[in-house]
């Protein structure tokens, strides 16, 4: 069991939603970088960093691009914090049908956040001023087994909700594909 | 390609409902740069002398900064030109914010509003979408409230929105133009924005920006936020906290008011209150500060926090910046909650917060003294705050003695007569200014009182300190790292600069150092006002991030434009030369370039005519303030010599100013 382990750096960006000023130094900064060539143009609508900003509620959260989903949720629910009320959208990172966050304003191809790779930090990290936006590293150790586990329960729910056979059909068509 | 503009315009025929975008000519872009200097070109080409402020022909251009949309911390202003109907002049008001990057992103790099809706309207720039909305339901509704209004009816919370309030739908001469944390206020440009019958311009922009040398202006970028940081870390010695960092002043951070209670003028300015600071005050207004500011808040892509959200209890909440803080409280010889609270109905309205407060207590002054009769104020409460509640009521709508008092001190003293003009004592060129008034005559502060177009000392002071240091080590010590000066020699005005003796004002700065320091102090924040930048990390404060050195390199490597100081300084007074030619064709002179009367107690009229006439030299200016025919060709600007010698304000043979055709306009 034991060589199965690893270490893996996780990056951790912290957000303090209370430091942030609002200033979107950050969308500016990630839209600039990820520009071909690199810098060469800049516009805020293609960040992967996003301030969700309400100013006369107060509500400044900067949220980073994650997964792409084909689906919306069903239901949205609201969280209140701190006596302001927040959308669960407000939080989610997901480049989603239910908005325009984390799209190419063109293609509307999803947009996700690598963390600046190649660069010593994320630059809407560096570009972040008031510190609302810090980065942290540490190392953690993961189970290379984690994954087929995974894949397994997957698999068994699937199967368990479509039947095998399905599945069967589905993999092999799939497959057919490549 | 063109590189940081977009390299077209919005233009919008209000009268016609006519929308078209048309492309620039990109040597414009050369020789004037884009903001104010672009501005300025248009008006001088489009707007003659003849137009009346409220007039279809009257052009309001709202202009993004060259470099507004790109990486450039600070860079988001949009500067908003007209002839204002106070002073009657060109005005060129600007707001940071959001607004002007937006601009850029939906592909312009300005909207030139003319003509006049026949109904109330609202214009909505979507990218390339753009179209001319009804707002009848928007009448009287507040700026801010406006603002939120129409984000929501078109479902777009990332719109930003430039919006006037009642004040600005009544042509009220001091009002602005409202943009949430940010307003644009000084010269009634609000009042043109009501005269043409719209409420708003929204915008939102998902386009890119682009740069010509994205390598090195990101370098340059990452140097001044490196600098920034330096300078947070490293406030300047030796003067007030407020100049001794970055930034507009810090007023919503700071609660130590003594210096602004004590130095700066209260009522009408007229009263200073040399003991008003004290413990029980402080306790007080720092309880008020703490109480109703939720957040510290910043423009587009900016660390610094010059705004801030302010909740007070039962009233909506607003945003504030800078010194408006102050500006009602010491009008009305209130508290600060007073202030913060009838800033907010102020806010809504859409006021000058320099004006409106000295408008009210010059009113309350005229009836103490019978010129203005109690009949004049029917209805007015006993109480102080509650009289400034319903002068500010009064004057939004223009409602009895309202109506008067909505165009400003001068022209309500000159309707007024019986020897109001003496209480309409604060103002230059018809507006008025910072409540200050002083003892001993300072021959820089003169020059730029005198000269400074925009007509408000703040945007032209800055790069050199205000005052002497007491001690060469410590002048010593502020030259060491004094990277912004353009030339030594500015270094040596300040280290021969002594607060006492023979090297002490007003004799010292000499004449002609006053000269290079007015100028370079001015050729800073027209540079600005160009490019968008704000003055706060660049004209305003001592040793900011931009200056003469890299704002060359800023512009070659984002706009593609060769550029370096001598063409940047040469660029920069070209433009500012347009400004005064467009106010010199409206009847601006030396007569018009004094100060307030009574802004300091000893003055010292043979100094004076020496500072102005060799300022006026330097500008390469005739003895009346007129552009030369040979400056004027030196800069490029032969169309203006041309003109002024057609219209007899300049003679075929030379400069010997002849009688002005619109003498008597301004």
């Amino acid at each position: 069991m034991g060589d199965n382990k690893k270490t893996k750096t996780i990056k951790t960006i912290k957000i303090d939603v209370d430091k942030c000023n609002g200033c979107r130094a950050c969308e500016v900064i990630c839209s600039a970088f990820h520009a071909a060539p690199r810098y060469s143009s800049n516009n805020p609508a293609r960040s992967r960093i996003r301030i969700l900003r309400d100013p006369f509620r107060d509500i400044y959260v900067p949220v980073y691009a994650g997964e792409y989903t084909v689906a919306e949720c069903a239901g949205r629910d609201k969280y209140t914090i701190d006596g302001k009320e927040y959308d669960e959208c407000s939080f989610c990172r997901a480049s989603c049908p239910s908005r325009d966050e984390f799209k190419e304003p063109d293609s509307g191809l999803p947009l996700k956040c690598d963390m600046c790779e190649g660069e010593e930090e994320p630059l809407c990290v560096k570009w972040c001023l008031v510190d609302a936006l810090t980065i942290e590293e540490r190392e953690e150790e993961v189970e290379d087994r984690k994954e087929q586990e995974d894949l397994e329960i997957g698999l068994e729910s699937l199967a368990t909700k479509f039947g095998m056979d399905k599945i069967m059909d589905a993999v092999a068509r799939l497959s057919k594909k490549d | 390609m063109r590189y940081a503009e977009t390299g077209f315009n919005l233009e919008v025929d209000l009268s016609r409902g006519n929308i078209e975008k048309v492309a620039t000519d990109p040597r414009d872009t050369e020789l004037y740069l884009g903001g104010l200097g672009t501005n300025a070109k248009i008006l001088w080409d489009r707007v003659p002398p003849e137009v009346e402020p409220f007039s279809p022909e009257n052009l309001l251009i709202f202009g993004a900064g060259l470099l507004c949309g790109t990486p450039a911390t600070g860079c988001n202003r949009t500067i908003v030109s007209t002839i204002s109907p106070q002073t009657r002049l060109m005005a060129f008001s600007m707001m940071g914010g959001f607004w002007a990057p937006e601009l850029k992103y939906a592909g312009y790099d300005k909207v030139i509003l003319r003509g006049k809706s026949p109904k109330l309207v609202y214009l909505w720039i979507n990218n390339d979408t753009v179209e001319i909305r009804d707002a009848a339901h928007l009448k009287g509704k507040g700026a801010i409230e406006t603002a939120e209004l129409i984000k929501k009816e078109l479902k777009q919370p990332k719109a930003q929105v430039a919006a006037i309030g009642m004040a600005g739908e009544n042509k009220v001469y001091f009002a602005s133009i409202e943009q949430g944390r940010s307003s644009a206020s000084r010269g009634g440009i609000g009042a043109v924005m009501g005269d043409k019958n719209i409420k708003a311009v929204v915008v939102r922009g998902t386009k890119d920006i682009n740069l010509a040398r994205p390598e090195e202006f990101l370098g340059l970028c990452n140097e001044v936020l490196t600098y920034i940081k330096h300078r947070e870390t490293n406030p300047i010695p030796g003067v007030m906290p407020i100049l001794a960092g970055l930034g507009s002043p810090q007023e919503m951070k700071v609660h130590d008011e003594k210096w602004h209670t004590e130095n700066f003028m209260w009522g009408n300015s007229r009263t200073r209150r040399k003991d008003f600071w004290n413990e029980d005050v402080e306790k007080e207004w720092t309880q008020t500060l703490e109480d109703s500011r939720t957040r510290l808040i910043s423009c587009f892509n900016c660390p610094m926090k010059c705004g801030a959200t302010i909740s007070l209890p039962g009233l909506p909440t607003y945003m504030m910046k800078c010194f408006t803080k102050l500006t009602y409280t010491m009008g009305a010889f209130s508290n600060l909650e007073f202030g913060l609270r009838i800033a907010q109905k102020a806010t809504e309205y859409g006021l000058d917060g320099f004006s409106a407060p000295q408008v009210m207590a010059f009113a309350l002054e005229l009836l103490e003294n019978g010129i203005l009769k109690k009949d004049d104020f029917q209805g007015m409460p006993e109480d102080n705050e509650g009289r400034f509640y319903w002068l500010l009521d009064r004057i939004v709508r223009r409602e009895g003695i309202g109506n008067i008092l909505a165009n400003g001190t001068y022209w309500a003293a000159q309707e007024i007569g019986n020897g109001a003009e003496a209480y309409a004592h604060n103002n230059i060129k018809k507006i008025e200014q910072l409540p200050l008034k002083l003892s001993m005559l300072n021959p820089i502060y003169f020059l730029m009182y005198c000269t400074g177009e925009k007509i408000n000392i703040t945007q032209i002071e800055g790069q050199f300190p205000q005052a002497a240091f007491p001690t060469r080590e410590e002048r010593e010590e502020f030259v060491k790292d004094w990277i912004q000066v353009p030339d030594e020699k500015f270094k040596q005005y300040f280290l021969d600069w002594e607060l006492r003796g023979e090297n002490s004002i007003p004799f010292y700065p000499t004449v002609d150092m006053c000269c290079d320091i007015v100028d370079w102090q001015e050729q800073m924040h027209y540079i600005d006002d160009a490019l968008g930048q704000c003055a706060g990390l660049s004209s305003f404060p001592l040793k900011p991030p931009y200056h003469i050195h890299n704002y060359p390199k800023f512009i070659s490597s984002g706009a593609g434009i060769d550029m370096d100081e001598e063409k940047l300084t040469k660029a920069a007074k070209r433009y500012r030369t347009l400004v005064r030619a467009v106010n010199i064709r409206l009847g601006m002179r030396r007569k018009d370039e004094v100060p307030p009367e009574d802004h300091w107690k000893k003055r010292f009229p043979e100094l004076e005519e020496k500072l102005l006439d060799a300022y006026y030299r330097m500008k390469g200016w005739n003895n009346d303030g007129i552009p030369t025919k040979e400056s004027l060709q030196d800069l490029g600007l032969d169309y203006v010599a041309k003109e002024f010698v057609k219209r007899g304000i300049l003679t075929e043979s030379g400069d010997a100013s002849a009688q002005p055709e619109t003498e008597g306009r301004a």
